[in-house]
């Protein structure tokens, strides 16, 4: 037997950090219960667990239970507990969860994801939110049977290449098509940062150190790292740049587009301001924009500078999505990147304005296309290397952003959300997130160990990897570089006539309270 | 050099529980009783340190204003006694437009003066009605943005309310030949609009004006209700009148530096008379946004008499009024801006819109619309702790108290929510590169617009739409 091409990562259980874990049911056991024990024999899903030499069984695990999809199997728990000592229901507490971008079951079902590798045995809708458009409202085209392959995961290409241009520097390919997008030492806790860099290394991908410098604990998976230079310019040395495979000018970001980075007072400790150069409690507001680039030229001195300092790194140049982001991405090429990094306005992970997310610069399903088919009429496109970020959430959105035209994607918030954030939103607030991801606090800097985080991302990734194969294969596709604009792949439900439309899976649209 | 404008905010706690959005459910039954691990008393946020124990003291149920939905209680409670759900009230106040969250928002803002700022990226829907449809621009590398909300650099958020004229004329020496009357402005292109319900005591008046005052914009409020005792208020009323009632108001009239009269046919015949009455008086026109009305054809006819100001108002949702599908105040302040631009009375006068203003963001996009500057009425009540309950115009007593107001402190509210709204503009003008809000006026080109957008860029890909498109 031929070895197979892609050796993949392992994925294994990982499971939550909490005690009490969310599911889409809740499921209740009373007093009637005379712990028989018949309950956990019958569950092959492992809700309910009594080991051996124990007295009584354990609280039902609730996430694991598949709820009323189970009345049709022969081993639904509620109707065979002797004492009617179960109860089934759906957890309500999903309506406090989740929103519009990320509904409660996509953040129940990437928990899944993280926990096992494979897609989630409950029915979650974790593929599609409830925004009402852009990636929530496009589908792939049913594919003709014809054109299915049979070959393994690990035969398929999921892989992309960073470096177009052909100027001697290395060309630089990443297992997967996407990589960690920057999340600062300061904003988000160590053991966050290094578990992610520690499952690039693992899925030979990438993370970015983001605007805050590079701590030490990132030097063993320094072939891993971008290094980030943004316009606070904080802890950029020219070591950091030596170091890097890539290196990332940030001129902007989409969640908070034409505005500088923020980390608040609160989160300034004593590490973060040593790394950073400045006082302890005192908020950075990064300036805006970079007031050394005014013009195309000073744009290209900085690409230059970049080059000279270390001579095998590749250049990306992180931009937000403006009404002329075709051009910036153009001038950006033509300054000598290696790779335009196009940062829609609905995504990010850190503090920013309510009103810039919302309202400033066009979301990112717009600026693919727009970019992508300015670069071709360019003459461009096979040149560089397009990056799309900033409200890709998931493994289907991935797919969705390659076949609208670009190479690969950044990932930010599912980093987290397979971490276990719940999107709560308070990253900045006080001594930062109650959970342990984005904060520097002593206390709940400390909830999480790297190899959690590790194993969590590699899981979560190899399930979209699963999800990438599936959909390459059905389309006789062997490589993820096929997908790539093949805009013929996906249809967008509001464009479709009725009859069309109803062969597709609706889009979900219940009113959430916000 | 003139000081530099900014507004000075100052946190004032609220004066009654606000709504919260959640409340917390306890399977009590399940609790071990004394638990030294409790989750309430570890909550990081602190907010059950005064009412861990409501439950064995049967007080209602905790409604979490402060609650910031970590679910570290639900996930960490020994017997997994915890749920929450949302609280019951809260879907109640407001309603479609004013929804909760805008209340919420706008009681944060008035309660710390701060910028309203999360984590984890936007949350909404895709692309909403209304104002929900369009973005503004921001600026790269090229086009720099202006650093504007730290101070580092200036923005000037003035406008004017008074007539400019159409050209300057010169004399044969160089001197000015053309009249040219005193500019009047404000250093925010909002201003304030007294409600036309709720317990408009005596306080709750005091709290606008002194708002008003203090941040150098004026209120407009019926000229009846101008009693002697706000007469010292003077330049910071803007009385309004009607064409059979403004000659009650002489001594009002000099007092102040602009009137409004509200649109009727054959208004232009009075104008005369306001002037007689004060020579340097700025006239503001009121026209209500009625399908019924060429309003567009009346704003260019009233742009060509001798008015400063035009003041278009829609309902509180932002709609024209006398309509089964009114139309958005967006699209209607486009047709009026464009019709003044084609008679090319547009550089004279001056727009306000008023109606369905309820976030800083409408405030840049009414102006991008053509607009000069909006008039808030609502939020102004809200900031107050208005819960829009609507149990005042029933003759019920006021949840939170309005007849015991103090104006010190609604005044405090207000000038937080002032503050924090201008942040927010300058935070979306410096991420435009302008440092003017005058620059922004009618500045299509610094917005996209949804139904431009997916014409733009997914028609290539997706083809002819099938779904008409339903944002006005």
């Amino acid at each position: 037997m031929s070895p197979k091409k892609n050796p993949l990562p392992e994925t294994r259980e990982t499971p939550s950090r909490f005690r009490n874990t969310i599911g889409k049911y809740i499921i209740k056991r009373n007093s009637n219960c005379i712990s028989c024990g018949k309950c956990a024999d019958l569950c092959s899903y492992g809700v309910h667990i009594k080991p051996e030499g124990h007295a009584s069984p354990f609280r039902p695990i609730e996430h694991k239970c598949i709820g009323f999809d189970c009345k049709k199997t022969d081993h639904y728990c509620i109707e065979h507990c002797p004492e009617d000592a179960l109860t089934l229901k759906e957890n309500p507490l999903l309506d406090t969860m989740g929103d519009y971008r990320w509904p409660p079951e996509m953040l129940l079902g990437h928990f899944a994801l993280a926990e096992t590798g494979a897609a989630p045995h409950v029915n979650l809708e974790y593929n599609l939110g409830n925004s009402g458009g852009g990636f929530d409202m496009m589908r792939f085209v049913q594919p003709d049977p014809g054109l299915a392959l049979d070959i393994s995961d690990e035969d398929m290409d999921t892989s992309i290449d960073l470096n177009k241009t052909g100027d001697g520097r290395p060309r630089k390919t990443i297992s997967i098509p996407c990589y960690g997008g920057g999340m600062s030492y300061g904003s988000t806790a160590l053991s966050v940062i290094v578990g992610r860099a520690r499952a690039a290394k693992r899925m030979n991908s990438l993370t970015c150190t983001g605007e805050g410098g590079y701590p030490p604990e990132f030097l063993p998976y320094k072939a891993h790292v971008i290094t980030q230079v943004a316009t606070g310019l904080f802890g950029v040395r020219e070591e950091t740049i030596q170091q890097c495979p890539v290196m990332e000018f940030k001129y902007a970001q989409g969640a908070k587009p034409g505005l500088g980075g923020h980390l608040l007072g609160e989160k300034v400790t004593e590490a973060v301001a040593k790394m950073r150069e400045t006082v302890v409690g005192s908020s950075l507001f990064s300036p805006f924009p970079f007031h050394s680039v005014y013009s195309v030229e000073d744009h290209k001195k900085h690409v230059d500078w970049m080059k000279e300092i270390n001579h095998n790194v590749l250049c990306s140049i992180k931009v937000s999505t403006p009404t002329d982001v075709d051009m910036v991405a153009v001038g950006a090429y033509y300054a000598g990147a290696h790779i335009i990094h196009i940062d829609g306005s609905y995504g990010g992970t850190g503090a920013a304005p309510d009103i810039a997310k919302k309202n400033i610069a066009m979301p990112i399903e717009y600026a693919i296309p727009k970019v992508h088919r300015f670069l071709v009429e360019e003459g461009a496109r096979d040149k560089i290397c397009l990056i799309a970020s900033g409200g890709i959430r998931n493994g289907l959105d991935i797919a969705k952003a390659i076949a609208l035209g670009a190479d690969g994607c950044v990932i930010g918030t599912a980093d987290l959300v397979a971490v276990e954030c719940v999107r709560c939103g308070n990253c900045e607030s006080g001594r930062g997130c109650a959970r342990g991801i984005a904060t520097t606090d002593p206390e709940l800097g400390c909830m999480i160990d790297e190899a959690y985080v590790e194993q969590r991302l590699v899981n979560m990734y190899m399930a979209w990897r699963k999800q990438w194969c599936d959909i390459l294969r059905s389309y006789g596709l062997k490589s993820i570089r096929e997908l790539r604009g093949r805009s013929d792949l996906l249809v967008h439900l509001d464009y479709l006539d009725q009859e069309e439309r109803n062969r597709y899976q609706p889009a979900p649209s219940s009113k959430m309270v916000l | 050099m003139p000081q530099k404008y900014n507004i000075h905010t100052k946190a004032a706690l609220p004066r009654f529980y606000p709504v919260g959005k959640y409340a917390t459910i306890e399977f009590r039954e399940d609790c071990a009783g004394s638990c030294k691990a409790c989750v309430k008393k570890k909550c990081v946020y602190d907010i059950f340190k005064d009412n861990y124990l409501h439950m064995s003291k049967m007080e209602e149920p905790e409604y979490l204003y402060t609650c910031n939905s970590c679910f570290r209680c639900i996930q960490e409670c020994t017997k997994g006694i915890f749920s929450r759900v949302v609280n019951p009230e809260y879907r109640e106040i407001g309603d479609d437009y004013w929804t909760p969250d805008v209340l919420g928002r706008t009681w944060y803002q008035a309660h710390t003066g701060s910028v309203p700022v999360s984590g984890a990226g936007y949350r909404g829907p895709f692309v909403g009605k209304g104002f929900d449809s369009m973005w503004t621009d921001m600026s790269e590398i090229v086009r720099p943005t202006r650093d504007g909300i730290h101070g580092r650099e200036y923005i000037n958020t003035c406008i004017e309310l008074s007539r400019r004229p159409e050209r300057l004329a010169f004399n044969t020496d160089g001197s000015l030949a053309t009249d040219v009357r005193p500019i009047l402005e404000v250093p925010l292109p909002i201003l304030f609009q007294q409600p036309d319900f709720g317990l408009l005591s005596k306080n709750v008046r005091l709290s606008m004006l002194n708002a008003a005052q203090d941040i150098g914009t004026k209120l407009f409020m019926p000229a009846a209700d101008v009693g002697e005792d706000l007469l010292s208020y003077g330049p910071t009323i803007i009385p309004l009148v009607t064409k059979k009632n403004y000659h009650h108001y002489p001594k009002l009239l000099t007092l102040v530096d602009m009137v409004e009269i509200e649109w009727e046919p054959g208004i232009e015949t009075v104008l005369s008379d306001l002037k007689a009455m004060n020579e340097t008086l700025c006239i503001s026109v009121g026209v209500k946004l009625s399908a019924d009305l060429d309003y567009a054809g009346i704003c260019v006819d009233l742009s060509k008499t001798d008015i400063d100001t035009l003041h278009v108002y829609a309902n509180a949702k932002g709609r024209a009024f006398e309509s089964d599908h009114p139309r958005f105040i967006k699209d209607m302040l486009r047709d009026i801006h464009l019709a003044l631009i084609d008679a090319a009375t547009r550089q004279q006068i001056n727009i306000l819109a008023s109606g369905g203003i309820s976030m800083a963001e409408h405030v840049n996009k009414s102006i991008i619309c053509g607009a000069d500057g909006v008039v808030i009425d609502l939020p102004l009540l809200i900031a107050m702790e208005c819960r829009l309950c609507d149990r005042c115009k029933k003759g019920l007593p006021c949840p939170v108290a309005f007849e015991t107001l103090d104006a010190a402190y609604g005044c405090n509210r207000i000038t937080n929510l002032m503050g924090a709204w201008r942040n927010q503009m300058l935070e979306m003008l410096g991420a435009m590169g302008l440092r003017e809000a005058r620059r922004l006026r009618g500045e299509v080109g610094r917005s996209m617009w949804f139904e431009d957008l997916e014409r733009e860029n997914f028609a290539p890909i997706f083809g002819e739409r099938n779904v008409s498109i339903d944002v006005g």
